[in-house]
């Protein structure tokens, strides 16, 4: 599931590298994207190792089934324009920080070791997301209004990300896992401030759209990987 | 005028570096600026062919080190933009210059990427022959050039020993991986000899850029260093070069090798390279979706900027 939100959200990064609207703006997401991955590597080295045989990173990245990926619908929702990828990882980043940070305290050290390694990255993304949902909401009308609608197109895909599985519930009991009603209202708290500062509505839209973390997804989920997968699945059981 | 132009030569043949607010001809800068951006814009393009495959990496460790590398790319495409601003050029003018189809970058980035091999190709062939061309520069006159081409050289001599190592795995692979490389190679070889510009005798900067160091070694020369490396590169690979005149050539110590295809050269050159249309169009597209951006950008600035003010005056 954390590997997964990082690979998926890192791969629609990965799509707007050379296409951003400044250099700056294409490094500063392309560097995101790097993070991420190597995030997804560490959790994939680790379950491979649990995993034990012969499983690799490789195979736990490239050759499940659609439904067996965990990510939550937001991440995988598509680069519409500027907009969407900041709200989208702004949605995201404030989520993982708070996520990460009961992590760092969980009883598996593994996971707690990654959460304080990718912490200080997170942080950095938060800070940098955060900023441009400010910059584009109180930027210009035609920024503020491109703003608006994708927090108001995604704000339904958060849901998600709060929806507690049996999965979790259970890893939350045995400590390893973390507590999400305690971040949601963190979340709502911390969201509706950046919002706020960048002159945006907060959404008050009450439904939700959630299933990602239990394996079902939106359509989106089946074109990203027929990329990602491509050459794992077009040329199998080679080394590359 | 003439006295100024003595000196400055002068200087040059004294091997001394000029910096951007030295006296320089105008003929120099200009030259300079269209060298530097044509470099920078040849970086920018060149992310897009690797661009391609960065959502189809056949491995998590592929596809941190080729994120790592178009980042890089990016940022030399940075400090490259920076150096021709020094000449008095903005970065947004060098932009439109591209997107208007009036600057060049390399002939070489409108070849598409059609399989993984051609990732391994990019930095074994093409970062290879930027790598020999960019160790020159760093003893360019210009000061902000030749330092920007120190940075980016260490950069890209990482990038080339990636890219053959993606074919040394290919090479070991299966038959399937092997043919890949093989009709990668076949594919970018030619393009890539004409990585280093027309021949010497038909070059038309080539005399006036030696004679203020811009160039140090001619194309043709270059181009010689390139064939004698790459030959004994692919037979580690065990990968035949698409050439049957590549011959050891006892007396003059080098390789010989058939001749180049001067009218596709020209052809790419023009404009009609098998993805030229695609490259501007990618660029334009970039351009014109972010104005709204870089617009939001400036005027949020400018509203921060004017609270400050705001609360010092009260």
């Amino acid at each position: 599931m954390l590997g997964d939100n990082s690979m998926i959200l890192g791969h629609r990064l990965s799509e707007l590298c050379g296409h951003g609207p400044s250099l700056e703006t294409d490094i500063a997401l392309t560097n995101i994207s790097l993070d991420l991955f190597g995030q997804v590597r560490h959790y994939f080295q680790y379950a491979a190792k649990i995993k034990g045989a012969e499983t690799t990173e490789d195979n736990i990245a490239f050759l499940r089934l659609p439904n067996e990926y965990k990510n939550t619908l937001l991440v995988e929702q598509p680069n519409t324009d500027l907009a969407y990828v900041i709200a989208r990882q702004f949605f995201y980043d404030v989520y993982h920080l708070l996520l990460l940070d009961q992590l760092i305290n969980s009883t598996d050290k593994q996971i707690a070791a990654i959460a304080t390694k990718s912490i200080k990255e997170v942080k950095y993304h938060t800070r940098f997301s955060s900023q441009w949902v400010k910059r584009l909401g109180d930027g210009t009308a035609e920024s503020h209004e491109k703003m608006q609608t994708a927090i108001d197109y995604l704000y339904p895909y958060t849901a998600d990300l709060f929806k507690e599985t049996p999965l979790e519930v259970s890893l939350k009991e045995a400590g390893i896992g973390a507590d999400l009603t305690k971040i949601k209202e963190s979340w709502l708290t911390q969201v509706k401030s950046v919002l706020e500062e960048a002159t945006i509505t907060f959404p008050e839209n009450p439904y939700g759209h959630v299933g990602g973390k239990e394996g079902v997804h939106s359509e989106h989920l089946g074109y990203i990987l027929s990329d990602l997968q491509y050459m794992q699945r077009a040329y199998p059981n080679m080394t590359w | 005028m003439q006295d100024l132009e003595k000196d400055f030569q002068d200087r040059i043949d004294r091997g001394e570096v000029i910096e951007p607010r030295d006296w320089m001809p105008e003929k120099y800068r200009k030259t300079h600026i269209r060298q530097i951006s044509q470099h920078a814009h040849s970086e920018i393009v060149g992310m897009l062919p690797e661009g391609n495959w960065l959502t189809r990496t056949p491995t998590l460790r592929r596809k941190v080190a080729l994120l790592a590398k178009v980042q890089d790319e990016a940022g030399h495409g940075l400090y490259l933009y920076s150096a021709a601003e020094t000449l008095g050029i903005s970065r947004d003018e060098l932009f439109e210059q591209l997107n208007a189809g009036k600057a060049k970058y390399s002939s070489i980035f409108n070849y598409p990427t059609l399989s993984w091999a051609d990732i391994g190709i990019i930095g074994w062939l093409v970062d290879g022959a930027a790598i020999i061309n960019q160790v020159m520069l760093t003893r360019t006159s210009y000061g902000p050039y030749a330092r920007a081409m120190v940075k980016i050289c260490k950069e890209e001599s990482f990038h080339q020993r990636q890219g053959f190592e993606i074919m040394m795995t290919l090479c070991n692979g299966t038959a399937v991986q092997k043919q890949m490389a093989q009709d990668s190679l076949n594919r970018w070889w030619w393009p890539s000899l004409m990585m280093f510009g027309p021949p010497d005798a038909e070059s038309t900067h080539t005399e006036q850029s030696m004679k203020w160091k811009i160039k140090l070694k001619t194309n043709d020369e270059l181009r010689q260093q390139m064939v004698d490396v790459t030959v004994e590169q692919a037979k580690v690979l065990g990968l035949t070069m698409p050439d049957p005149d590549i011959k050891w050539n006892e007396e003059r110590g080098h390789y010989d090798f058939g001749e180049i295809d001067w009218e596709e050269f020209w052809q790419v050159v023009k404009g009609y390279g098998p993805c030229n249309k695609e490259r501007l169009a990618a660029r334009n597209k970039a351009w014109d979706e972010g104005a709204w951006v870089r617009e939001a950008a400036v005027a949020y600035a400018e509203k921060q900027a004017a609270k400050r003010t705001q609360a010092i005056a009260v």
